[in-house]
C-alpha cells in the first residue's frame, strides 16, 4: 500500500461543541496521516485548545466523532475512554506536571498505574524517555527545581512513555521565556523527524513553516483555511493566514 | 513551695495525664481520618450526595461551642435511648439503644474526634482546592481513573499543603481535651482541679498541670515537624 492510499491514523469528523451558550467548535473536520505534523494557527479564542481537548475527549464533543486507527472513540464507555486516551499524548501550555513527583516519577507514574509496569520497569523506561528529551541528569529533580523548558520536555517524555499513536500539543512554548523556546521546539522537531504523528497549536510561524506540510487556520470555531505553508504564507497569497501571521510578527518581531 | 505537697501531687497528675493521653491519641487519629475523608468529599465534590450532609456536619461542629457538644452528647443522647430501646424491643432489632448511653470517656473521644475532624476537613478541603487544575487534566489525559488520580495526586499533595493547619488543630485538641472534665472524666485538668480544691492550692497545682500540657504540645509539635521535614518536597509549603 502506498502512503497515499493508507487510511489516516486519526480522523476528526464534524465535531461541534457548545460551552455555556456559545458555539465554540462548529463542525470541524480534519485528518492526520501517520507521521504527519499539522499545525493549528489562529487568533485567541478561536477554539484551538477546545478542539484539541475534544479530540482527546477531555471535553467530550457534542456532535461528531473521533476515529483513531479506524476505531471510533465514542460509545466506548468510561473504561474504553481511558484506553483511548492512553493512545493519544497531550502536551499542555502550562506543562501540568505533577508537582509532588520527581521528573522521573512524573514519567513513571502512569506507566505503573495505567500500564501496570513494575516500579523498576517504569523507572527504567522513564530514564530512557528523559534521556531522549535531553534530561538524563534531571530525573531526581522536582518540577519546582526545573526551568519552564525543562518542565515542558519532562511533560513530552511523560507523554512519549505511554507509546502514543498521536500527540496533540497545545501551544507547548507559549508559557516559555524566549530563550527556552528553542530547546522545546528542537525536541518536537526531532520527534517529527522520527515519525511521530502530531497536531500542534502554536504561534511559532517560522517553526511551522519549516516542519509542517499543512497549516490549519482556525477562527471563530471553524477551520477557515488549510493548506501547505508555502501556499498560505506567501506574502501575496491574500490568505487569512498570511494576514494573521503578518500581524503576529508585527507584534512579536520578525523571526518568530 | 512545699515538697511534701508535690510528692502527693505527682502521682495524681500522672494518673490524670494517662487518661488525657488515652483521650487525645485516639481523638487525634480518628479526627484526622474523619477530616481527610470529609475534606476529600467536600474538596472534590464527589460523591455529590454526601457534600451537603457533610457541609452541615462541619458547620454544626465549627459553629457551636465544644462544651455544649460534649454536654449534648453525654447528657442529651440518653433521652433518645429510652424511646429507641422501646422501638428496638418492639421491632426485634439489635440493642442499638446502648449506643446512646456513653461513658464519659467514650463521649469525650467521640465529640473530640468529630469536632477535630470538622476542622481538619476545612484544611484538607482548602488544600484540595489549591491544587492546580491542570494536573487533573494531565492525569485524565494519561488515562488515570478518577480513583487513581485521587490516590496518587490529590491526597499526597493535599496532605502536604494541609499539614501545618492540621498540626495546629492537633495542638488545639491537646488543650481542649481538658473540657472532658465537664463530663467528670478524671483527666489531667479535672484531677488537678480536685486536688487544688481539696488542698486550696491553685497556683502550684495548675502550674504543675500546665507543665504536662506544655510537654504534650511540645512532643506533638516535634513529631509534626519531623513528619513535615521527612515528607518535604521542593515547591510545597514554605
Ligand atoms: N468552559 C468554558 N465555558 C464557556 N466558554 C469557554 C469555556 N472554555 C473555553 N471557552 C471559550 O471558548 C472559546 C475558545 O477557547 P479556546 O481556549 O479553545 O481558544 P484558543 O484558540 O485555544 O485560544 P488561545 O490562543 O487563547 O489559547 C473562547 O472564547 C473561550 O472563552
Ligand atoms: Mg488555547
Amino acid at each position: 500500500m502506498s502512503a497515499d492510499s493508507m487510511p489516516p491514523i486519526l480522523e476528526v469528523k464534524n465535531i461541534s461543541k457548545t460551552l455555556g451558550s456559545k458555539l465554540i467548535l462548529d463542525d470541524v473536520s480534519l485528518s492526520l496521516n501517520k507521521g504527519e505534523l499539522k499545525v493549528l494557527i489562529g487568533p485567541s479564542g478561536g477554539g484551538k485548545s477546545t478542539l484539541l481537548q475534544c479530540i482527546h475527549y477531555l471535553i467530550p464533543p457534542d456532535a461528531g466523532e473521533v476515529v483513531l486507527e479506524g476505531r471510533p472513540a465514542s460509545g466506548a464507555g468510561r473504561g474504553g475512554l481511558c484506553a483511548f486516551r492512553q493512545e493519544i499524548g497531550m502536551i499542555f501550555q502550562d506543562f501540568n506536571l505533577f508537582d509532588h513527583l520527581t521528573a522521573e516519577n512524573n514519567v513513571a507514574m502512569a506507566l505503573r498505574k495505567v500500564k501496570k509496569h513494575s516500579k523498576a520497569e517504569a523507572l527504567e523506561r522513564a530514564r530512557r524517555e528523559l534521556a531522549r528529551v535531553g534530561l538524563a541528569d534531571k530525573g531526581q529533580l522536582y518540577p519546582a527545581q526545573l526551568s519552564g523548558g525543562q518542565k515542558q520536555r519532562v511533560s513530552i517524555a511523560r507523554a512519549l512513555a505511554m507509546d502514543p499513536k498521536v500527540m496533540l500539543l497545545d501551544e507547548p512554548t507559549s508559557a516559555l521565556d524566549p530563550e527556552l523556546i528553542g530547546e522545546v521546539l528542537g525536541v518536537i522537531a526531532e520527534l517529527s523527524r522520527s515519525g511521530m504523528t502530531m497536531l500542534m497549536a502554536t504561534h511559532q510561524i517560522g517553526f511551522a513553516r519549516n516542519l509542517t506540510n499543512e497549516i490549519i487556520f482556525m477562527e471563530a470555531g471553524k477551520i477557515a483555511e488549510a493548506g501547505p505553508p508555502a501556499a498560505l504564507l506567501s506574502p501575496g497569497s491574500g490568505s487569512r493566514t498570511a494576514d494573521f501571521c503578518a500581524k503576529l510578527s508585527e507584534l512579536m518581531g520578525p523571526g518568530r | 513551695m512545699d515538697a511534701a505537697y508535690f510528692k502527693e501531687l505527682w502521682p495524681v497528675l500522672n494518673e490524670g495525664f494517662w487518661l488525657s493521653l488515652k483521650i487525645i491519641v485516639p481523638s487525634a487519629t480518628l479526627g484526622l481520618a474523619i477530616g481527610v475523608l470529609v475534606g476529600a468529599v467536600r474538596g472534590t465534590g464527589y460523591p455529590k450526595f454526601l457534600v451537603r450532609p457533610l457541609n452541615i456536619y462541619v458547620s454544626l461542629f465549627r459553629g457551636t461551642a465544644l462544651a455544649m457538644q460534649l454536654v449534648v452528647v453525654y447528657y442529651g443522647l440518653p433521652d433518645l435511648g429510652r424511646p429507641l430501646k422501646a422501638f428496638c424491643l418492639a421491632h426485634d432489632l439489635p440493642a442499638l439503644w446502648k449506643l446512646c448511653y456513653l461513658s464519659p470517656y467514650a463521649a469525650s473521644v467521640l465529640v473530640f474526634s468529630l469536632c477535630s475532624g470538622a476542622y481538619h476537613s476545612e484544611y484538607i478541603r482548602g488544600a484540595i482546592l489549591s491544587i492546580k487544575k491542570g494536573q487533573f487534566q494531565a492525569a485524565k489525559a494519561l488515562g488515570l481513573t478518577r480513583a487513581q488520580t485521587f490516590r496518587t495526586i490529590v491526597i499526597p499533595q493535599a496532605l502536604r499543603r494541609a499539614w501545618p493547619g492540621c498540626g495546629n488543630e492537633i495542638v488545639y485538641l491537646i488543650k481542649y481535651s481538658s473540657l472532658a472534665m465537664l463530663l467528670s472524666a478524671k483527666e489531667l485538668t479535672s484531677v488537678a482541679k480536685a486536688m487544688a480544691d481539696y488542698e486550696f492550692r491553685y497556683t502550684e497545682t495548675f502550674f504543675a498541670a500546665g507543665l504536662y500540657y506544655l510537654f504534650l504540645v511540645s512532643v506533638a509539635a516535634w513529631i509534626m515537624r519531623r513528619l513535615e521535614k521527612h515528607y518535604a518536597i521542593p515547591g510545597f509549603g514554605r
